[in-house]
């Protein structure tokens, strides 16, 4: 997958977020010197391929009063994991959810979902909720609170390359 | 990043269903915003007012384009290492000095380091890794995501 000069200044000038007017297209397009058909189009193309996976708002899940979370790691059967593993999460108070490799013996887990809720109580009936949509499929479960961030840095896109 | 909860009050129900709605997306045209007003009851210029305020409360973090950073050849992975508790510190500073360590977490678990490695190219996470366990003497369990299931986080409307 590649992106030329124009699409990557298109995501730098964007990554810190799109501004905030009536015409947020045309305003990108005018900072680039190029035109609000362009922008939107290339927008689109690489939203086709994949390079943009939605415009989106990212909500604060901390100020919105979500400050218990655990990653809850699950062992579920290979044959249905995809199936299971989009049930949970669809689920409104999981945030990230995937498929990982297990690590055997020591690490049985497959299904990783961020479990989030007000307090640790409602992270554990959130927990209870996944452990009753699972069912047999699942083997063992685990979840994993955070004791301490050790570092954070958003991710940013290079310049150049 | 503001890490306490707003008060109650902060949040008004539109201003809720504006972040449940602008997680899906958002629309690619001439005037958006006006497409969003619409679509909550409101108009343009009310969905501007209220998308300031929630990025100047804190209640967003950010609005724009999420790039799949994999998707333009650069790769991550979750990593793990279990740290004995005397050399939590010394192991902490020596896997942060690696500028491709995005997030690290300890967290509560006989592997009570987890960290994401966000390389510019596949080889790069076997690297850093590979590295980072001959500089500590510990082993870097490797945790690439197979498959990604993203609905999004709902704010309780």
């Amino acid at each position: 997958m590649t992106i030329d000069s124009i699409d990557r200044k298109i995501l730098t000038a964007t990554q810190g977020g799109l501004p905030l007017t009536a015409q947020p297209y045309a305003e990108v397009a005018v900072w680039l010197g190029l035109d609000e058909a362009e922008v939107v189009g290339r927008i689109k193309a690489m939203m086709d391929r994949g390079v943009i996976r939605r415009i989106a708002v990212a909500p604060n899940h901390y100020a919105l009063g979500m400050v218990a979370n655990g990653m809850s790691v699950w062992d579920v059967e290979d044959g249905v994991s995809e199936e299971l593993g989009a049930l949970v999460g669809a689920l409104e108070f999981v945030s990230h959810c995937y498929l990982r490799p297990r690590a055997l013996p020591e690490w049985p887990y497959n299904l990783f979902a961020m479990l989030h809720g007000s307090t640790r109580d409602e992270v554990e009936d959130h927990r209870a909720e996944v452990v009753a949509i699972l069912g047999d499929a699942c083997r063992s479960n685990d979840i994993l609170y955070s004791t301490r961030i050790l570092k954070k840095t958003g991710m940013r896109l290079t310049k150049g390359r | 990043m503001r890490r306490k909860p707003l008060a109650d009050d902060a949040l008004d129900a539109i201003d809720r269903q504006l972040i449940n709605l602008l997680q899906d997306g958002f629309p690619l045209s001439n005037r958006p915003f006006a497409e969003v007003g619409e679509a909550l009851g409101t108009d343009e210029a009310d969905v501007l007012k209220r998308l300031a305020s929630l990025r100047e409360i804190g209640a967003i973090t950010r609005f724009g384009p999420f790039i799949d950073a994999a998707a333009m050849g650069g790769a991550f992975s979750l990593c793990a290492m279990a740290v004995p508790a005397e050399r939590f510190e010394e192991v902490m500073t020596l896997v942060n000095a690696h500028k491709e360590v995005a997030h690290n977490y300890e967290r509560v678990h006989h592997l009570n380091m987890w960290f994401v490695l966000a390389c510019d190219q596949p080889s790069g996470i076997n690297e850093v890794a590979d590295r980072i366990e001959a500089e500590t003497g510990i082993q870097v369990k490797r945790f690439p995501k197979l498959k990604e299931f993203f609905i999004g986080f709902k704010v309780s409307a």
